[in-house]
């Protein structure tokens, strides 16, 4: 559920930092105001517990795998959306950093799409209306169930958009979504079940922290909305001034325009799209004639994919293949030398 | 689960290696992490075919481990390790992209099979950038200059007491898991339920530790914020690497270095 540095395009990755930034600023705002340093050590050593709750595995029924927990929702109901959403955020830059889990870069998207989802649309929608004050156990459970699972399936969509916005990988939409949802359904059934019975299982032992979780609360209605807005103007804001930014590359204009197009054509059905997009890609090129002979096009038929944007090599040119082969390899070479040069000399030291 | 675990190991290692001393170490945290955060974006922002282009930027990698005396080996396994998830998503590109790209002689290979060469490539290095960043620099010091970057306090106490914590936790639920385990049979005891209430009870342990801290932290005068014994101080080597660094990552990627250097070499030959 992680995204990879690798997978994202920089203007995705960019304008998912600034989203991510704006709320971890007003989180941080928002707890530093509550003035209850109790909070501070409980949520560094939550976010230790998440780690360790993950050393403890359990089988899943039917599959005979086994699984963990990943404790967003756990979070959210135990410090409540802003002081768990700094946590969450917290976890998943130790995972970053030392577990290889995500990227620097794909950090703003992994804490959106683990973070805001469950702290600030399952919670406060759909966990608290249902849980109530507390007092029902079957409502708490239902309620930690189904949180569970819409946030873990909001996170889920949000991957597949990232990926495909960033077009790195040519999955398309349908086919990603059509596997991504149903193991996060499945996955978010026993992530709710989990958060369902530790729930109720710290609620019959030792009732106070939950209730104190509650009266912690402020009102969520109007801040919710304020910080969407908040989000959204960010998100254009930065997405505008990086696109503007990234048409000072080489290439970044027509890239951009591209990642914009693909976009809106891939929600669409598959049919005759490639069509459509040949269309504008004529129109547009700035080299109409970079891709191949008409030949060869049609001898590979209709699953030619002309929506591929300006490539390393824009013109299939023997000769500039040759020479990008060559210079490549050599820098290879280059990089390899130097490891071994690096590799002896910390021998002989 | 193992990978957790010998995640967690590697964890302790890291902690070791950022002890160490070497031109890189010695570097400001910020100047480091503002460096990496330039790599990142200059790798990533490749187009998806991009593999020569690529290429210096792992020279420039290799120089950065070699130059720390980060063992290879170490960082390639971490690399390895995280990989699966990145090729599985690469490996459905050869499958849906099919545009012819390059041709050698009668050799025709498709966009996809490039791409998912890149996607490797720049999986390897986003990776190992990050990695090299915290073997050089360790967590608290990476913390720090985040801190002075602008992360908001709160987020970095987080941090930090998040970290502190880490082990001891994490050495708690192995030790949990390992004694379930030990008195399983058939599989019996294993299942959501059962875990469910070891995780309560885990958490109830938690809940108490904190208790036990905060009142400890407050008795010697916490009041929200860690305060650090040294305060970081840029100096002149330290300005003067960030600039050359910068400068250099930014013409590796503006600059076709392979392409060119392929052209010369194609060219003395013809």
């Amino acid at each position: 559920m992680h995204m990879a540095d690798a997978l994202l395009s920089p203007a995705v990755g960019g304008t998912f930092w600034a989203a991510t930034v704006g709320a971890i600023a007003w989180c941080a705002k928002k707890v530093q105001q509550e003035l209850n340093d109790r909070k501070v050590p409980l949520m560094g050593v939550l976010g230790a517990f998440v780690f360790a709750a993950q050393m403890i595995n359990f089988t899943i029924p039917g599959t005979g795998s086994s699984g963990h927990i990943g404790g967003g929702m756990l979070l959210a109901i135990l410090l409540g959306p802003q002081a768990a959403f700094l946590t969450i955020a917290s976890v998943l830059v130790v995972q970053a950093l030392f577990f290889a889990d995500g990227g620097l870069l794909a950090l703003g998207c992994n804490i959106f799409n683990l973070g805001f989802f469950p702290c600030f649309l399952a919670y406060p929608l759909l966990y608290k209306p249902l849980a109530g004050n507390g007092q029902n156990h079957r409502r708490i459970a239902a309620g930690a169930i189904l949180a569970a699972v819409v946030g873990l399936q909001l996170g889920a969509v949000a991957v597949v958009a990232e990926t495909v916005l960033s077009g790195i990988s040519a999955l398309p939409l349908q086919t990603f979504l059509w596997a991504m949802l149903p193991i996060h359904l499945a996955i978010g059934l026993v992530e709710g079940a989990v958060t369902a019975t530790v729930v109720l299982f710290v609620r019959q032992a030792r009732p106070e922290i939950l209730d104190c979780a509650i009266g912690g609360q402020p009102p969520t209605a109007r801040p919710i909305a304020k910080l969407l807005a908040g989000l959204a103007a960010a998100a254009v804001f930065t997405g505008g001034v990086l696109s503007w930014f990234a048409s000072t590359f080489p290439d970044g204009l027509e890239w951009s325009i591209e990642q914009v197009r693909g976009k809106k054509e891939l929600a669409a059905p598959a049919e005759g799209i490639h069509g459509m997009l040949a269309g504008f890609q004529e129109k547009i090129a700035l080299l109409p004639d970079y891709a191949f002979t008409i030949g060869e096009q049609k001898a590979i038929g209709e699953t030619v994919a002309h929506r591929a944007g300006p490539p390393a090599w824009p013109a299939v040119d023997a000769g500039t293949s040759v020479a990008g082969l060559v210079g490549g390899s050599l820098t290879l070479l280059l990089t390899l030398g130097l490891a071994l040069l690096f590799r002896k000399r910390r021998a002989i030291a | 689960m193992s990978t957790i675990e010998s995640a967690f190991i590697d964890l302790q290692r890291l902690d070791r290696l950022a002890a160490c001393d070497s031109a890189v170490h010695r570097l400001d945290p910020r100047v480091k992490v503002l460096i990496t955060l330039a790599f990142l974006v200059c790798v990533v922002s490749f187009d998806k075919y991009a593999i020569a282009g690529l290429l210096p930027f792992a020279l420039f990698l290799t120089l950065v481990i070699g130059l720390s005396g980060i063992p290879s080996g170490f960082v390639l396994n971490r690399v390895l390790l995280a990989a699966p998830l990145a090729l599985l998503i690469g490996l459905f590109n050869p499958v849906y992209d099919h545009q012819p790209l390059m041709r050698f002689g009668t050799l025709v290979i498709a966009g996809g099979w490039l791409s998912l060469l890149s996607l490797v490539l720049r999986f390897c290095l986003t990776v190992g950038a990050v990695l090299a960043l915290i073997a050089t620099t360790g967590f608290n010091a990476v913390c720090r200059a985040l801190e002075q970057l602008g992360m908001p306090t709160v987020l970095a106490v987080q941090l930090l007491l998040l970290y502190r914590y880490l082990f001891v936790l994490v050495e708690e639920g192995l030790r949990l898991n390992r004694a379930r385990v030990l008195r399983s049979f058939q599989g019996r005891g294993l299942g959501i339920r059962a875990c469910s209430f070891l995780l309560g009870s885990l958490l109830l342990r938690t809940l108490d530790r904190s208790q036990r801290i905060h009142l400890a932290m407050r008795c010697r005068g916490f009041d929200g914020t860690i305060h650090t014994r040294n305060p970081l101080r840029l100096n002149g080597r330290d300005v003067l690497t960030l600039t050359i660094v910068l400068a250099a990552l930014l013409a590796m990627r503006v600059f076709d270095g392979p392409m060119l250097l392929g052209r010369f070499v194609t060219g003395l030959m013809a």
